[in-house]
């Protein structure tokens, strides 16, 4: 067992320790927080897997901005997780079949790193890309040229999709409600003293 | 949401001033730089709009609507879905597949530099859009 696969051994178990930590608390606020330590964590686990643009996006969106958008959510609601009754055996039951199938359904995958496995045998996939991305697309991040013009389709589908659930968002909450205290001029630091009759609040 | 503002949190105030320019550096850095290393159009977005979240969250929402209005994001969710498409609507109209690029340019190679480039780019505005506008519209609502 090398030194890599101990690293993603410790890393994945610091994942269900922190997905257990997210099911078992009532306090939301530490719920969310935990979300975006989940999403640090796995981000460290595709660093090692010598997925950088993965990791990067982990945590840039897991990390950063979906728990301000968890937090913002948060603040609709309560903090605390109201009680529950009992839990349910038959809920448990589905639960655990549901999840079972799932398991079974990865022992059909490729091990990990496997060099056998249909992606990296394939001779129109990961061995052209590797080698003939640079000649026929150029960028010496192969992740770049695959993304934006081997599967260029597909990533102006993932576009829309962010551009729909803009859309969504701008339906549900609307832009355009404001707070009255949002509407009073704030001072900060760096700001000219207020001057009557002279909008100095204005950024430059 | 919370939106911490007016005279209190003068020491985050200040870092956040500090701290924004080498946030939509980086950001840029990110979304031109996404050829040579990691990165790209989306991650680039989101750490863009991530220094407008930061900046709204520490000066309230009305500064931030200042710098930018809700009705300009409208324009640039559209804007960067048209960048990606119009590329592909060009390349068609130079002869090509939809986002071929090799079409672009004289050389097959610059076709796909300046076709990638746009491309990215549209998915940068159009994600730096809608990341500000999911905060917007959480944060103006309680």
């Amino acid at each position: 067992m090398s030194i890599e696969h101990l690293t993603i051994a410790v890393l994945l178990t610091f994942l269900v320790a922190t997905a257990i930590g997210i099911i078992v608390l009532r306090d939301l606020l530490a719920a969310v927080i935990l979300t975006g330590l989940y999403s640090l964590v796995a981000a460290g686990a595709f660093i090692v897997m010598d997925a950088v643009d993965v990791a990067f996006t982990e945590a840039a969106v897991g990390s950063g901005i979906s728990t301000i958008l968890f937090l913002g959510a948060l603040s609709f609601t309560q903090h605390e997780q109201k009680p529950r009754g009992r839990d349910s055996w038959l809920a448990l039951l589905f639960v655990v079949i549901t999840g079972g199938l799932l398991i079974f359904g990865t022992l059909d995958m490729p091990r990990y790193g496997s060099a056998t496995s249909p992606a990296q045998t394939h001779p129109e996939l990961a061995k052209r890309f590797i080698e003939q991305s640079a000649d026929e697309v150029g960028p010496p991040n192969v992740v770049t040229s695959v993304l934006a013009s081997y599967r260029g389709y597909d990533t102006l589908g993932e576009t829309v999709v962010v551009f729909t659930a803009g859309i969504a968002v701008m339906g549900l909450l609307g832009l355009k409600r404001r707070r009255p205290e949002d509407e009073t001029p704030e001072h900060a630091p760096g700001d000219l003293p207020h001057e009557p009759g002279h909008d100095t609040d204005r950024l430059t | 949401m919370k939106i911490y503002a007016r005279q209190r949190h003068r020491v985050l105030q200040v870092i956040t001033r500090l701290m924004v320019p080498f946030v939509l550096m980086f950001g840029l850095y990110v979304q031109f730089h996404g050829d040579y290393g990691p990165g790209g159009g989306f991650q680039a977005g989101v750490i863009f709009a991530s220094a407008f979240i930061l900046y709204g969250l520490i000066f309230g929402l009305q500064r931030t609507r200042r710098v930018l209005p809700p009705s300009v994001l409208r324009w640039l969710m559209a804007l960067g879905v048209l960048i990606y498409a119009g590329t592909g609507v060009l390349t068609m109209l130079l002869g090509g597949n939809l986002l071929d690029y090799d079409v672009l340019a004289h050389d097959p190679l610059h076709g796909q530099h300046w076709g990638i480039f746009a491309v990215e780019l549209g998915v940068g505005v159009t994600v730096t859009a809608v990341m500000v506008s999911l905060f917007y519209g959480f944060a103006s609502k309680r």
